[in-house]
């Protein structure tokens, strides 16, 4: 009680308020843009909370995250482009209502839908985080060694296309983090005698540069979208909103819970959840025919599931230091840039920063409604900013963002490395989401790995000695063998997890946001 | 034509003004805003060392002093930032206890001959920290485990060859047992061996006091000996190694160095000035907050102390295999 009183008054205060404002607008601007993406917006936020105390810095990044994904479906609706990946399940049957006249209902329910879906991921990470923390307080390196194999596992397996490329993908994030001192027995590594290798490749920069400047490239190679759209009709916003839920409110539940837990596997984010959730609306729904053709429900079920998925990723990021999209591996470098390790300690040692964490989710989710009216209202205006002023302003935040970090240019060349990295690879369709995940987890799991082969004397047994180690090890068996008894099963079961996989795997979503 | 007559008289203009600023930088500094390099990230112990001082600096010198991290490599890469800076007084730096120990690892070429010393400012002590659920009442029951049971018992508190692997070597020595009588297990720092020390992995921790502070008021860990001259105000119960007879003390310190071949007048103004604040009421207080330790030397006393930490360093992780 006394530490929830504590993060109140770190959250009611005018700085921090303002901070909070500021980046629901900055949310709702880069998340209605298409071709900007939540986790972007996220990467080029960095470098301006490293001028902040922890409190405002976390709620600045939950409260973008909330607006960037709501946002997304703005252009969504009007111009059939998503503003994020995670609102491509349902750019089609959006696009079909606005043609029948319906955009500013179409738009309410996203807003509403957003807000319900982001308190119902909120409420599950406070209940669930603390009891995965007190069940974490006993996990030791071996522990750590098998949830750092099923988070690089699952980053995998749920990657869009082919198995191998997310391997291939993987392997090169692994490799990255090889580079530098090698942190168990201290033995420089690839780094030919030059001092700034000896700390190998800071992460921060490399996500700006993977995030920003692939997408920067990206936009300038593509094709432009110059996108002429009138006002939405805002009148009466509202109205008939009131009966769509009453009708659909088994499906927010439904997908408010699937988005949450599809957040919390590590790798799989909001847009996952989304396909996951209008999939599993269409299945279930009265009247799956009408899907694609303007019907709300599919709708409903996405946009409730992609909001939910935020408050998600965060319980094994804040429990294990393991993220559950890329918004929350950027927020684990963050945690540790303001001396707060993430990791069951945590919860002990400052129990108000998570609180005020918790308090900065409700609030973002209750000011989403005003705010996302506001972006609606506005939305036709936000598409028409020109990308031959915007592209460059981004890189060039990218550039000071990267150098702020550690003040050192060696990081600046790190991003623009990263970025054409990325960029390389996504036009390979190789998916970039494992090797994030394989920079954010490399170190844990060599470190977990030579850590507990110290201790055992390299007996590798051990790692099946401790139950919980042993159980999560069965777990990691048995993903790496699913791919395996998928293709064993019979023909039936594969065709079918195909058809889902290809609904889940849908060639638009760039990365995992 | 005109252009690069412009740009020639830029250019000459612009070094006057850096001529005229290293003639006139030993009189009257500082001038200009100073650079504070701390080697290890934001938000550590170092850091927030290296932010009181700064801020508290700038009331005395009348100039802004910006904390920069410049972090990795072990504090290598921040200690090289400040051994290769301009010996002008500009840029000055925290350089930590990892000075003295990170050449012998051949981590860098790096020693504390590349730097000017002015003044150490905060030391820390090792302290033998287990679960407060562990089977040693005292120390000595402790001791007598790792009499029977060499090889058996496993601590940490930071990297392979770090400061905490030291404590831990050198109190072997001194014990008498040999280096691999514990087993050292490297980590990240002193945060998650002491996770790992509840978790059950680990059985001990040599880390300092003041980190493991919280859980000792939780109850979580309870402290046997501490490796310091004398007994620790805040756990006035907790003997020192040299009370029960082991001639071993050993701890981090943080303080004040300027590169190689800074003037001797700008490191007498800065000393005097560091003086006056770590004396300040604002800086005990804020020291006593973090449970860190105060420990004023002087420039030429901290140049003695480097040279003996340095052997002594040196000697100690030979002996225990740690340097290379």
């Amino acid at each position: 009680m006394e530490h929830i009183l504590t993060a109140v008054s770190l959250i009611a205060q005018p700085y921090v308020l303002m901070i909070i404002c500021i980046s629901a607008l900055y949310g709702l601007f880069v998340g209605a843009i298409p071709g900007l993406t939540a986790t972007m917006a996220t990467a080029l936020l960095v470098p301006v909370t490293f001028f902040m105390d922890p409190v405002p810095a976390l709620a600045a990044i939950v409260t973008m995250e909330a607006m960037a994904i709501f946002a997304g479906d703005i252009p969504g609706a009007l111009v059939r482009i998503p503003g994020t990946p995670s609102s491509a399940a349902y750019v089609d049957e959006s696009y079909a209502l606005t043609q029948k006249g319906r955009a500013g209902f179409v738009l309410g329910v996203d807003v509403t839908v957003a807000a319900i879906g982001g308190m119902m991921g909120a409420v599950i990470l406070i209940a669930l985080a603390p009891m995965l923390a007190e069940i974490a307080m006993r996990f030791t390196s071996f522990e750590y060694f098998w949830l750092a194999c099923i988070g690089l596992s699952c980053s995998v397996l749920v990657t869009k296309g082919s198995l191998l490329k997310g391997l291939i993908s993987l392997l090169i994030g692994l490799f990255m983090t090889t580079v530098g001192v090698d942190i168990t027995l201290g033995y420089p590594r690839f780094t030919f005698g030059i001092t700034d290798f000896l700390n190998g490749f800071t992460f921060i920069p490399a996500m700006i540069g993977m995030f920003g400047v692939s997408e920067v490239m990206r936009n300038v190679t593509g094709d432009g979208c110059q996108c002429n759209v009138g006002a939405v009709q805002t009148q009466k916003l509202f109205n008939g909103i009131g009966p769509v839920l009453r009708k659909y409110r088994l499906n927010v539940a439904r997908s408010g819970l699937v988005g949450t837990f599809v957040g919390i596997l590590p790798g799989a984010g909001a847009d996952i959840g989304a396909w996951i959730a209008y999939a599993l609306s269409k299945k279930f729904s009265k009247e799956p025919e009408k899907y694609g053709t303007g019907h709300i429900e599919g709708i409903v079920d996405a946009g409730t599931a992609n909001n939910a998925g935020l408050g998600g990723a965060w319980v094994p990021a804040l429990v294990f230091g393991i993220p559950g999209d890329s918004i929350t591996a950027i927020v684990i470098g963050v945690l540790f840039m303001k001396g707060l390790r993430p990791g069951p300690m945590i919860f002990q040692r400052t129990p108000e920063i998570l609180y005020a964490v918790y308090i900065a989710f409700i609030f973002a989710n209750l000011i989403l409604i005003p705010f996302g009216v506001l972006a609606i209202k506005t939305g036709s205006q936000m598409l028409r900013v020109p990308r031959n002023m915007l592209m460059p302003a981004i890189l060039m935040f990218c550039i000071v963002g990267a150098f702020a970090i550690n003040n050192t240019t060696f990081d600046v060349g790190v991003m623009l490395a990263c970025g054409i990295l990325a960029y390389i690879m996504e036009s390979n369709d190789i998916p970039v989401a494992p090797a994030i995940l394989g920079i954010v987890l490399g170190r844990l799991l060599e470190e977990s790995f030579m850590v507990s082969m110290i201790k055992s004397d390299w007996d590798l047994t051990v790692f099946f000695h401790r139950p919980v180690s042993a159980v999560l090890g069965v777990i990691t068996v048995i993903l790496w063998s699913s791919p395996v008894i998928a293709a064993w099963r019979g023909r039936r079961r594969v065709a079918e997890q195909v058809a889902t996989e290809e609904a889940v795997c849908e060639p638009k979503i760039k990365e995992l946001t | 034509m005109r252009k690069k007559a412009l740009v020639a008289l830029g250019v000459t203009v612009l070094m006057m003004a850096a001529g005229g600023w290293t003639a006139a930088s030993a009189a009257d500094y500082p001038q200009r805003p100073i650079t504070l390099i701390c080697p290890w990230g934001a938000g550590g112990g170092t850091d927030a060392v290296s932010r009181i001082i700064a801020t508290l600096l700038k009331k005395e010198l009348g100039v802004p002093v910006n904390v920069v991290n410049r972090t990795g490599g072990s504090g290598a890469v921040g200690h090289t930032a400040m051994a290769t800076a301009k010996p002008d007084g500009y840029t000055i730096g925290m350089p930590t206890v990892e000075i003295t120990m990170m050449h012998w690892m051949g981590l860098t070429e790096i020693t504390y001959q590349n730097l000017t010393p002015v003044c150490m400012v905060n030391f820390d002590s090792a302290a033998i920290n287990i679960r407060t659920d562990a089977p040693w009442a005292t120390y000595k029951d402790l001791e007598n485990y790792i009499r029977a049971n060499p090889g058996q018992l496993k601590d940490s508190g930071t990297g392979q060859g770090g400061i905490w692997h030291l404590a831990m070597a050198g109190w072997l020595k001194a014990v008498g047992f040999a280096p691999t009588d514990i087993k050292w297990i490297p980590s990240k720092g002193a945060a998650p061996a002491l996770q790992d020390l509840m978790a059950g992995g680990i059985d001990m921790s040599s880390c300092s006091l003041p980190e493991a502070a919280t859980l000792i008021d939780a109850g979580k860990v309870k402290p046997l000996a501490v490796m310091a001259p004398e007994r620790d105000p805040k756990f006035p119960d907790l003997p020192t190694l040299k009370e029960l007879g082991i001639d071993w003390t050993c701890g981090a310190w943080r303080g004040i160095a300027a590169p190689k071949g800074t003037p001797a007048e700008i490191v007498a103004v800065l000393e005097k000035a560091i003086e006056k604040v770590v004396k300040s009421d604002e800086f005990i207080k804020f020291m006593q907050n973090r449970g860190f330790g105060i420990y004023w030397l002087n420039s030429t006393d901290f140049a003695q102390a480097l040279a003996q930490a340095d052997k002594d360093n040196g000697e100690i992780m030979k002996a225990a295999g740690i340097a290379k």
